[in-house]
């Protein structure tokens, strides 16, 4: 019982702030409708038992995600007023195509079932939660099991950092730099003279 | 009252049509798009975690956290190539994104 109504209140909370993310005037708006989104949604995952990802999604979507979006929105010198002119236009075709999508979503909720020999083709069957929590058994599963798809998933954080970073790095004319191979190379002989300055006379 | 597979995948479907529906919503604005494809990615992962809690297998749960990793590879990538794109053309309009087509 009480976890239905959790259910209803998670669920009607993520839908409600998904809405007003695609409705909202301000994207900053957006944004923080978004961060509700995620944490209900996170919610949803706490009730149906997958507690890791619930907090990964808190952590990585709310505190790294969401915050980038914000960061952007708010750095960038955007007329926000100017891109919201003609969004009605697309009103039409977008509630067109969303309809059609949802009747045919609805469509396979009223007809599919499980296959008879679902329950025993499990490809990493869960523990039961006596034997470990959620967490436990998880990692034993990536570390093991799927591997090399962790490893591949590091492999693509690491090409968005480095792309990330390539494509915003840029090197502006004037600004002063540490050339550090050119201090280390610095020798004594190319920075001091020694005059052999006369009595009297000067240089 | 029981709650069911289907009401997680009802609001997962939801979600993911809310996605839909801002891209074309929000033409123009690359920013609520690329939100738009977040919010598609947490249906889809939604979907993933109820089969996976349903079926006892935690495959489901892995493919989740790839999907997560994935997405958040893409709002970096995604964000950066905005930041570019707005300092070179002081405008994050995508309708006159077709500079290259020739």
């Amino acid at each position: 019982m009480l976890a239905a109504i959790a259910f209803y209140i998670f669920a009607a909370v993520t839908v409600a702030a998904a809405v007003m993310v695609v409705a909202a005037r301000n994207p900053v708006h957006s944004v923080l409708w978004l961060i509700l989104a995620f944490f209900s949604a996170a919610g949803l995952f706490m009730l149906l038992g997958a507690e890791f990802l619930a907090l990964i999604l808190i952590v990585v979507y709310v505190g790294a995600v969401a915050v980038l979006f914000l960061f952007v929105v708010m750095m960038l010198d955007i007329d926000f007023a100017e891109l919201k002119r003609g969004m009605l236009e697309y009103l039409p075709i977008g509630g067109l195509i969303g309809v059609i999508l949802l009747v045919e979503l609805g469509m396979i909720f009223s007809v599919w079932a499980f296959a008879p020999e679902a329950g025993t083709l499990a490809a990493a069957p869960a523990p039961a939660m006596a034997q470990a929590t959620n967490t436990e058994a998880l990692g034993h599963v990536i570390y093991t099991q799927y591997l090399y798809a962790f490893q591949a998933a590091g492999l693509v954080l690491l090409v968005a950092m480095i792309g990330a970073i390539v494509l915003t790095l840029r090197h502006r004319e004037g600004v002063k730099r540490q050339n550090i191979a050119a201090q280390v190379e610095r020798r004594r002989k190319d920075a001091v003279e020694l005059k052999n300055v006369k009595p009297g006379q000067g240089i | 009252m029981e709650i069911t597979l289907t009401h997680y995948l009802v609001v997962a479907a939801i979600l993911f049509t809310i996605g839909i529906f801002g891209i074309f919503l929000n033409r123009k604005n690359v920013i609520i798009i690329l939100m738009s494809i977040e919010l598609m990615l947490l249906g889809v992962n939604i979907n993933l975690v109820a089969f996976s809690a349903w079926l006892g297998d935690l495959a489901g749960q892995v493919f989740a956290l790839m999907v997560l990793t994935v997405a958040a590879a893409e709002a970096a990538i995604g964000l950066a190539i905005l930041v570019v794109y707005f300092r070179n053309r002081g405008t994050i309009a995508v309708d006159d994104v077709n500079l290259m087509k020739g």
